[in-house]
């Protein structure tokens, strides 16, 4: 490019050198982006969630029944008339109890995506903030509130949950908080370290020296800064969540009814499998299917964000 | 060593006391008692019952009862199953999942170290692909998916193996456990053991070593097995604790008769010595396998010394 010919003037190379110092200034995101593009299970597994998104938000009007009610007609013959097939619409079978298993695959998705999302998201902000924090602030209030995530990650933490649903009752909203409150733990660690090492980078001690609260140096330079850290770790949170979440409903902690979740389904599925083997298999195949693609999501983002990793 | 160990029991008795403190204060806190069941009970009989589990006490009074005969080694009596102390019930089901989780930990290192090794030898290779492949289904496949399926495949449909039960842990009867119990973490350690010998192999002390001319599988198990196995072992040491109390999944899926099934019950039926006793437990062998694994970095690392 730059030779092609060898007889142009001095200002004239300028100008290109210049030119193409222009258009091969990319952004920190634009080379992610690209990175994440080349990366075809990733990309592929964007497309299957966003339409396990879909499926979840408008699979309901696909389908003439509805979550509640029960199917009269083929509930004495469960075994036969409740298979799923495409005459009698019902496109995943009957549960045990002669409900619409496709609609109670729907609105179990909802719930088990919006635990995993939400219980993700509460993590991601109390993990950052802290970690963002304790790295930032350091000196003794770091080795306090590392000590204290320290003693805090000693405690059987699922054990924890288990009690807490048992006591304070079923309940969607309490179950994403108390997933998420106790999964920040790792995140406030990645948090702090990387904190540690931005702390000592020039734009924060500008933001020191031009007398900018610390409150919002944390807020406005270091978290922007460690945003592509918490995306990629967060990606790979949700299905843990979504994990966690489903665990806790197969246990029968979980959401209770009219509610379902995944977990829930699978656990219903579990206990009619000897005759209606398809009441385990569709909310199975929903949750490994999500859970593949949130990992090759994550894998992907990691590529893409943490280049030095791979 | 020797101040390092009674460093961390000094430690251990603070976490396990606040461990205890929490879940009691938990337990007490929700609404319902173990009896609020029972159905017609004539007050005098309640107030008998509640007399002899202390519970008409004032709760600080059953707190410091309770630590007390703890530190005993008095569980106390369950309040569910009546006939039982709760340390007859840890020894009845404790050896069944340590028996299952003793198997499915051999397997989860053998396999898992032994298939992250070869992966990171045949990087970007189809070993290294089919390994991988493999351990992503092993880990989007949890033991409550993991265990109704194997159910489903070889006891409903195949009819090879028992569904359920125990029998006194004939091998039959722990196939489907173990593999259950196994699968998802030998895919972790997989995982974390490819990446972690791979950033091994690519240390200068490994290729100094190849300088020299060392054979290469000498290398692998003299030089770059070790250090790479350090978070390995960060890994399972809490995997281990996990591992051998066994699963509440595994239980209620097999019928083992584990201990895994208490902490579930325990929890619903508010059988408040119950749950504490096994969270006592589960917490003592957590810190206890820090620690272990504290002590294997020391002989992993020579660096690391306390």
């Amino acid at each position: 490019m730059f030779f092609s010919d060898k007889h142009a003037g001095m200002g004239e190379l300028a100008d290109t050198l210049a030119e193409e110092a222009y258009t091969e200034g990319r952004s920190l995101w634009r080379d992610a982006r690209r990175r994440f593009m080349q990366h075809r299970a990733a990309v592929a597994s964007l497309v299957v969630l966003a339409l396990l998104l879909l499926f979840a938000a408008f699979g309901q009007y696909l389908s003439p029944w509805d979550n509640e009610s029960i199917d009269w007609a083929s509930l004495p013959n469960l075994d036969e008339d409740g298979v799923p097939s495409l005459a009698s619409q019902h496109y995943f079978g009957l549960d045990p109890i002669g409900r619409d298993l496709y609609q109670r695959t729907v609105q179990g998705s909802r719930i088990s995506l919006m635990v995993g999302v939400l219980g993700a998201l509460t993590a991601v902000v109390i993990g950052t903030l802290y970690g963002a924090i304790s790295g930032y602030v350091g000196g003794r209030t770091d080795a306090i509130m590392m000590r204290t995530l320290e003693v805090l990650s000693a405690f059987p933490f699922m054990f924890l949950v288990i009690v807490l649903m048992a006591v304070f009752g079923r309940n969607v909203l309490l179950i994403f908080i108390a997933i998420g409150a106790v999964s920040w733990l790792n995140m406030a660690r990645i948090v702090r370290g990387q904190t540690l090492s931005l702390k000592r980078k020039e734009f924060i001690e500008a933001a020191m020296a031009t007398g900018v609260h610390p409150f919002l140096i944390v807020l406005r330079h270091v978290v922007p800064n460690v945003l592509g850290v918490v995306i990629v770790y967060a990606t790979l949170l949700v299905p843990e969540m979504i994990l966690f979440e489903s665990f806790i409903s197969f246990l029968g902690l979980g959401v209770s009814e009219p509610y379902t979740s995944w977990g829930a389904l699978i656990s219903e599925g579990a206990d009619a499998m000897w005759t209606a083997p398809w009441t385990l298999i569709f909310p199975m195949l929903m949750l490994v299917l999500t859970l593949f693609c949130f990992n090759f999501l994550g894998d992907g983002l990691r590529d893409a964000l943490d280049p030095k990793d791979r | 060593m020797f101040s390092f160990i009674i460093r961390r029991v000094l430690v251990a008795v603070p976490t396990v006391l606040a461990l205890i403190t929490v879940s009691f204060v938990l337990m007490h806190a929700a609404p319902g008692g173990p009896f609020t069941n029972e159905r017609n009970v004539p007050e005098a009989v309640m107030e008998n019952i509640e007399a002899k589990y202390n519970l008409d006490k004032p709760l600080w009074q059953q707190y410091f009862i309770y630590v007390g005969n703890v530190a005993q080694g008095d569980l106390g009596p369950s309040f569910r199953y009546k006939d039982f102390t709760v340390n007859e019930l840890i020894e009845s089901s404790f050896p069944r999942s340590a028996y299952i989780g003793a198997w499915s930990f051999l397997f989860v290192v053998v396999f898992g170290v032994g298939l992250g090794v070869i992966a990171a030898l045949k990087q970007n290779r189809w070993p290294d692909y089919t390994v991988m492949t493999a351990a992503m289904t092993g880990v989007v496949f949890p033991n409550f998916v993991m265990a109704p399926l194997l159910v489903l495949l070889f006891a409903v449909t195949l009819r090879w193996l028992p569904a359920g039960g125990w029998e006194g842990g004939q091998v039959e009867y722990i196939v489907l456990p173990i593999i259950a119990m196994a699968t998802s973490y030998i895919a972790q350690v997989a995982r974390i053991t490819r990446s972690s010998m791979i950033e091994t192999l690519r240390s200068p002390f490994i290729r100094t070593a190849r300088a020299k001319g060392i054979p290469r599988h000498k290398i692998v198990l003299r030089h770059a097995l070790k250090p790479a196995l350090i978070p390995v072992v960060s890994y399972l040491g809490p995997a281990f604790v996990g591992i051998i109390t066994g699963s509440v999944i595994i239980d209620q899926v097999f019928s083992t008769g584990g201990i895994g099934q208490h902490f579930v019950n325990g929890a619903i039926n508010r059988d408040y010595s119950l749950i504490l006793g096994v969270t006592i437990l589960v917490g003592m062998l957590t810190i206890l396998f820090n620690a272990v694994v504290d002590i294997l970095y020391t002989w992993l690392d020579p660096r690391v010394r306390y």
